[in-house]
């Protein structure tokens, strides 16, 4: 279980791995301390492990640097949650391993405790006694995300024939 | 049967069968590059997959573009990364100072028909040529440099007509910074977009290419151009013209939407802070001082761009008020501008003139943005933050836009001074 952070629509990869950190790129525990930095500063110092990032539409739009979704995972992210989704985050997204789920986010509060469950699809609003459902990942990234990430598939398969 | 799109044609002809729109596919790779900000994390990512080498080393590219030369230690120890990883593989180095990977890929590497994947958003620029470039995240090049393949759903297909002739003042800029406006910012996305029409036809590969990128700021996984004698005659001018193909959508293809564009009725735009949908006319964003104004990038950094900026700074000279830096998009634009007086003509004006490169677009060096400064670029994106200080404000247009805010210090309309 963990806490709902609330974010807008349209938050870039600008935002939540900003160009002027470029240099950090190769040192992900101090690019992580930015993490987000664009749309909430205090984000990266009080967000804690199993918390869930939930925002509007739009999310990761930008950049195809996986840089930003990975920090998101290192900040201890369980999963970013969106009503959408840009292609580039969203691919990101599954190949490193980390959950982004399209669902009703309007349904979900700053601060409410969230619990996912990805074998039922359903992302369960332990604050609003509420369930919500999200339409199950295509078959090939499913199989990615199942296996641990792009890194982990294509070491143990040596192929890309998922 | 129906007809097949651009991009079921293409990506039907790199699995080996037929393909529809809404299918994902195992396809051939023809090229994969990656750029001096995702580089280094591609080929950590292929250490740990236990894939040292290349599938195809002469088609895979390192482009050292975005930190070019190096402003700080910490990037001068990614290139040497990318360098030897390069040279240990037989991998192509791009170094600094050669340009930007999707203009250097339009000029030396990308042909009509193929599947080019780059760990860079705006590898769609590609599809000025016909081939179908797409973005993506640093793991995924990784398993297509190693492996030669990648997966993708085709993608369903908007087809953009766009007829009549550009007003004074008017560019590729405006048609892209138009329609995005007009669909929004993610109007596109997982969509090709397809662009057609006789305005389309008249343009050159530098305007369309400005197309091509900006189609992933509508969340666009590629933006296609029928290849045609305009192709045809850019490649023979690069010295490939054996690289040409025909290629083009059946006339019954099953396009899922269908945008019309008159040019006739197109003005200069802007893309206000801080969106790139957030498009105006210029006509209607009143009086915005500006105090860097850059011309250059991906999007708007070609000979064609800077000879649109400096037929207005020509004999003038900028405004006290701001600083005008130029980034010419590769070394092979740069030499161009300087051989006939672009260059000149600039430093002149008062400008200065960066070694070719993505520059100040992403707030890396070059040109990055204070507390509450303003931005006038001709670049692909406007986003908070993007140029440098969080409170800075980034504002796109076209090159002449570019040109005549330089002269007055203020966001001006180039039809007034043309």
């Amino acid at each position: 279980m963990g806490k709902a952070w609330k974010f807008g629509d349209s938050i870039s990869t600008d935002l939540i791995a900003p160009g002027r950190y470029f240099h950090l790129r190769s040192n992900l525990p101090e690019l992580t301390k930015h993490v987000l930095e664009g749309a909430r500063p205090e984000f990266s110092s009080q967000v804690h492990s199993g918390d869930f990032v939930v925002a509007g539409e739009n999310f990761g739009l930008g950049s195809s640097r996986e840089h930003a979704p990975t920090i998101i995972k290192v900040a201890g992210v369980k999963a970013v949650l969106a009503k959408s989704f840009a292609r580039i985050f969203f691919r990101n997204c599954i190949n490193i391993g980390l959950p982004a789920i399209t669902c009703n986010t309007d349904e979900i509060d700053e601060g409410d405790e969230l619990e996912l469950d990805m074998e039922k699809g359903v992302v369960r609003n332990k604050t609003k006694g509420k369930e919500l459902d999200f339409p199950p990942l295509p078959h090939v990234m499913n199989r990615i995300l199942q296996e641990g990430g792009l890194v982990v598939f294509i070491k143990a398969h040596k192929s890309m024939e998922i | 049967m129906a007809g097949k799109t651009l991009s079921e044609k293409i990506i039907g002809e790199h699995c080996g069968r037929e393909v529809k729109a809404g299918e994902v596919v195992i396809v051939d790779v023809d090229l994969s590059y990656v750029q001096d900000g995702t580089g280094p994390l591609t080929v950590r990512r292929m250490k740990e997959m236990g894939l040292e080498k290349a599938y195809n080393p002469k088609k895979t590219i390192f482009f050292l573009d975005h930190a070019s030369p190096s402003p700080r230690m910490e990037l001068s120890n990614d290139h040497e990364l990318l360098r030897d990883f390069a040279r240990k593989a037989g991998i192509t180095l791009s170094d600094v100072g050669n340009g930007i990977s999707h203009h250097n890929s339009l000029e030396k590497y990308a042909c009509p028909g193929d599947i080019i994947v780059g760990a860079d958003s705006h590898t769609c620029t590609n599809g000025a040529l016909g081939a179908f470039g797409t973005g993506m995240g640093s793991t995924d090049v990784a398993a297509a440099i190693a492996l030669g393949k990648t997966w993708m759903k085709v993608p369903d297909t908007y087809l953009v007509e766009v007829n009549g002739k550009l007003p004074k003042g008017v560019y590729s800029k405006d048609v892209i910074l138009h329609l995005i406006g007009s669909i929004s910012a993610n109007g596109a996305t997982y969509k090709a977009l397809e662009f057609t029409g006789d305005t389309i036809s008249g343009m050159s590969t530098a305007a369309r290419s400005t197309i091509a990128n900006m189609s992933v700021e509508a969340g666009a996984k590629a933006g296609l151009f029928t290849p045609d004698d305009e192709t045809r005659n850019f490649l023979k001018a690069m010295g490939r013209e054996e690289a040409f193909r025909d290629l083009k959508s059946d006339e019954d293809a099953e396009f899922e939407k269908r945008i019309e564009i008159n040019a006739d009725e197109l003005e200069p735009l802007i893309a206000c802070p801080h969106l790139v949908d957030n498009v105006k006319k210029i006509s209607e964003i009143g009086k915005v001082k500006v105090d860097e104004v850059f011309i250059g990038t991906s999007c708007n950094g070609r000979l064609e761009d800077l000879h649109i900026a400096a037929s207005i700074l020509k004999g003038h000279t900028i405004s006290p008020n701001l600083r005008v830096i130029v980034t010419p998009a590769s070394r092979r634009v740069y030499m161009e501008a300087l051989r006939d007086g672009t260059i000149e003509t600039f430093m002149d004006a008062g400008a200065l003139v960066t070694a070719s490169g993505c520059g100040a677009c992403d707030g890396v060096h070059l040109g990055i943005l204070g507390d509450g400064e303003v931005c006038l670029a001709t670049q692909p994106r406007n986003f908070k933050g993007r140029m440098g200080d969080a409170d800075s404000f980034i504002y796109l247009g076209n090159p002449a836009v570019a040109a005549a805010t330089a002269l007055t210090g203020e966001i001006s309309d180039p039809r007034e001074v043309m």
